[in-house]
């Protein structure tokens, strides 16, 4: 008999830390009620309770998780072209940024346009951990424990209007604050954006922190959105503005280069940058190559939005 | 001043001590990045950072593309300075710039890919950049190998020369190389396509000019004749 083994943890089995301190609570409740607990944590969709049953029962699996890229790694090695294009640029010169005041402007098609305080933010709905694959169009990965939560959260606040069907997301512009932006090396502010259903997909992640603590500025403090599926550049961070539009919004890089970076940009093996391979990625911290996963490993999760679509022409 | 006066006359002891200053100072990247591997082995600052093998790669092309930079001043050098025992270093600093290459090329072939020789060729065939890396790469070696006294004698001057003039290409195609494989931030590149313009431009104005100079010459011959 064969027996799958799933490649990985979905992050809706990863468990809130409040409710894995009270695992054995739990467990002591199960041994009381035995059958008639058990059926109402199946029962329960997604609540907490099935969440952290989910979680002990995937104890066993724990060993074949990959491994967290170290905190220093994930701090000191970034991508953030409003602070310098060189990887060290973001932790040498992010200290600059203000994230306190800061609001973000929920607009466009939506019912409830709102101008969102950060702290308001920050309580709108549970904060989960969420152990993601990075994987940067320059064929490196990290392995990082974000914190947020489901950006569709918000989305079912705001209620997009039958006309939105993109989400655009704006980066602060402070070139005071970011001395990347005095250089032209992109149009500023950075722009990116997600069709509407990706960005309801309950991956993408409105993230607010990692490693148990509030992001640090190098990673896209305060606020930014993490995609999982597609290249770390697609995940807007230090987010001012999240409008949803009818057409598909101008991005940074797809606007710098639009034959190398297309609007999807699903991390896809197949699919080459005109100039490298993207067949293969270091994973940082590891020696050799390993074969990059099909929208990174979460081809089962988020397959199903591009049903249909020729990947290689919508890359 | 006066060291400027002094190194305009420089005595064979001399040369001597100013080539072994130049080893040193040419091994001196090798070390540092060596250093560098040890603190990353241990766990120390001052190491190859987060992505070790991309700091390599990146490292020793930057240290290639600089010695064929200055493998290729020494010439304009000397004509502007009169110190003629620039050329004297010439050879050294070209075999440096082999050095520094081979060494780019081996963390490519080892460390990067693996030996997955299916891998490279596509590489090699696909990516323009590495194309270009690959072609200057081929070019260099018979360079380095035709470097000794007895190869020159072997050659005879003039075909050694003609052989080395490789090295105009070489360079145009590093620099390419480098061009093609940045993202966006072109800056690094475009220095050394400044400073390689340079190098080259000055050669192509003093060739023009001395030709022009000895149709002058000939002119003014041919009238009194």
């Amino acid at each position: 008999m064969i027996i799958k083994i799933p490649a990985d943890i979905v992050p809706s089995e990863i468990t809130d830390k409040q409710l894995y301190l009270k695992r054995r609570e739990f467990l002591q409740l199960g041994a009381v009620t035995g059958l008639a607990a058990l059926a109402s944590a199946i029962l329960a969709p997604l609540d907490a309770l099935a969440l952290a049953k989910l979680s002990v029962a995937k104890k066993a699996n724990a060993t074949t998780e990959d491994a967290l890229t170290p905190l220093r790694d994930v701090t000191g090695y970034n991508n953030f072209y409003e602070f310098g294009t060189d990887k060290s640029d973001p932790a040498d010169y992010s200290s600059t940024l203000k994230t306190l005041p800061w609001t973000v402007a929920v607009e466009g098609e939506v019912k409830r346009p709102k101008v969102y305080d950060i702290d308001e933010l920050l309580k709108l709905a549970p904060l989960e951990e969420r152990i993601y694959r990075l994987r940067c169009v320059e064929g490196w990965s990290m392995v990082i424990p974000w914190i947020g939560y489901s950006l569709n959260e918000l989305i079912k606040r705001a209620e997009p209007t039958g006309k939105a069907k993109y989400v655009e997301f704006t980066t602060l512009q402070a070139p005071e604050q970011m001395p990347g932006q005095k250089s032209p090396v992109l149009n500023w502010p950075y722009v990116e954006g997600l069709r509407l259903d990706e960005a309801m997909h309950p991956l993408a992640l409105l993230c607010v922190g990692l490693y148990g603590e509030v992001l640090p500025n190098q990673n896209g403090a305060p606020v930014r959105i993490v995609a999982p599926w597609k290249y770390g550049f697609k995940s807007a961070k230090s987010i001012v503005k999240i409008r949803f539009v009818e057409k598909a919004p101008l991005t940074a890089w797809n606007r710098a280069a639009a034959s190398e970076y297309g609007f999807y940009s699903n991390v896809n093996p197949d699919v080459d940058h005109p100039r490298w391979s993207q067949a293969k990625e270091r994973r940082i911290g590891e020696f050799g190559k390993r074969k990059t996963l099909m929208f990174n490993g979460y081809a089962d999760q988020v397959a199903q939005l591009y049903s249909g679509m020729d990947l290689k022409k919508s890359f | 001043m006066s060291l400027l006066a002094h190194l305009k006359i420089v005595d064979g002891k001399q040369v001597a001590r100013l080539k072994a200053a130049v080893f040193v100072a040419a091994t001196a990247p090798f070390l540092l990045l060596a250093l560098r591997g040890w603190n990353s082995w241990r766990g120390q600052p001052f190491s190859l950072g987060a992505n070790p093998i991309e700091f390599i790669t990146r490292d020793l092309g930057d240290r290639t593309l600089i010695f064929l930079m200055i493998t290729l001043a020494l010439t304009p050098l000397r004509r502007l300075t009169g110190w003629n025992w620039l050329i004297r270093m010439r050879r050294m600093l070209g075999l440096f710039a082999f050095f520094y290459a081979s060494l780019h090329f081996v963390t490519y072939i080892w460390l990067d890919q693996f030996f997955d020789v299916r891998d490279i060729v596509k590489d090699v065939i696909k990516r323009p950049f590495i194309t270009v890396g690959f072609l200057a790469f081929l070019c260099l070696v018979p360079l380095a190998v035709t470097s000794t006294n007895a190869m020159v004698r072997r050659l005879g001057g003039k075909r050694w020369q003609a052989l080395h003039r490789l090295v105009y290409a070489i360079a145009i195609l590093g620099v390419v190389h480098y061009w093609w494989l940045v993202k966006r931030d072109i800056r690094e590149p475009l220095i050394y396509a400044a400073i390689l313009t340079l190098l080259l431009g000055l050669r192509i104005y003093w060739n023009l000019q001395k030709r022009q100079n000895t149709t002058v010459t000939t002119t003014a011959a041919a009238q009194r004749v």
